[in-house]
């Protein structure tokens, strides 16, 4: 596997892992460096690759790992978790305005909520993947990964609708 | 589309019960100029999801070469401390074993002296008893 070869395979996904990697470690340098890392790693095993069948779905493993070592390991203890507000790149969508505040409202709620349903969230409402994908990447049965996806989606439903009437940021 | 339609579709979201079909009609429905007003909250929630799949990685993937790795100069360094304190070790272990080797040596010639100087004393406790037997044969 040539370096093209290698780019062809992880291009369909490299977005996502660098989604999933600013989900978890919350800002976006920290998660272009983790995605980086994810992918030299990829790359240096990349005579193992042709033996997965599913290269994206270990990836995004991979990446839920590493993202939670750097999380745990001392050097991110030192991280200053700054929000950094969430860009758009389209200008389509960009002329909602009045929606912006509120959704940068969910991005924080999720934020808050628990490991585990931040990453069904990120990986079923935004990335689109079927429960079974999502069962293999976390581990999980998708029986769990439909529970916590409903927690999940019922938690900021309803702290959104709350944030709603009284007011409170 | 209905709105009946809809909110029973959003039960079953809630419920994490849609198939991914089912989702990507919520999906346009949301992302739609025309909400029905009481749903606004999941505007906000669908809105955000949408935006946050556009987030792209802007910096390109590098093939960086390998780091150099310091973990082989550690290693390295280790293996020549445990040899050298090996090697001090030994030196240290014979210098003393030296030291005492002179120290036994010294004490042993000492003894010997000592040894040599009480015979001596014989000698003459010898000489003394030699002369004190020929006495009493004379007598």
């Amino acid at each position: 596997m040539n370096q093209s070869d290698f780019l062809n395979t992880i291009l369909p996904f490299k977005d996502k892992v660098f989604r999933l990697a600013k989900r978890l470690l919350v800002s976006s340098e920290e998660a272009e460096d983790a995605t980086q890392e994810l992918f030299f790693k990829l790359w240096k095993n990349k005579e193992k690759i042709a033996e997965y069948k599913n290269v994206e779905a270990f990836a995004m493993t991979m990446t839920k790992n590493y993202c939670f070592d750097r999380l745990k390991s001392k050097q991110a203890s030192n991280l200053t978790l700054v929000h950094s507000n969430y860009k758009e790149k389209d200008t389509s969508l960009d002329k909602k305005m009045e929606y912006r505040d509120s959704v940068n409202k969910v991005h924080k709620l999720i934020e808050e909520l628990p490991e585990k349903q931040k990453l069904v969230i990120q990986l079923r409402d935004i990335e689109e993947y079927d429960f079974e994908e999502i069962g293999k990447m976390l581990d999980l049965k998708p029986t769990a990964v439909r529970v916590a996806l409903s927690r999940a989606r019922k938690t900021i439903r309803e702290k959104l609708i709350k944030q709603h009437n009284y007011g409170v940021i | 589309m209905e709105l009946s339609k809809i909110e029973n579709l959003l039960d079953k979201y809630l419920e994490a019960t849609t198939t991914l079909q089912e989702e990507a009609v919520l999906k346009n429905y949301f992302l739609s100029d025309n909400v029905a007003p009481h749903l606004e909250v999941y505007k906000s929630m669908f809105l955000c999801f949408a935006k946050s799949k556009l987030e792209i990685l802007e910096k390109p993937i590098q093939f960086k070469k390998e780091k150099k790795n310091w973990k082989w100069l550690s290693v390295a360094a280790s293996v020549v401390l445990l040899f050298s304190v090996y090697t001090g070790n030994n030196y240290v272990q014979e210098q003393k074993a030296k030291a005492q080797y002179i120290e036994v040596i010294n004490t042993l010639k000492l003894l010997s002296t000592n040894l040599n100087k009480s015979n001596e004393a014989m000698e003459s406790l010898y000489v003394y008893e030699d002369t004190l037997k020929k006495i009493f044969k004379t007598k």
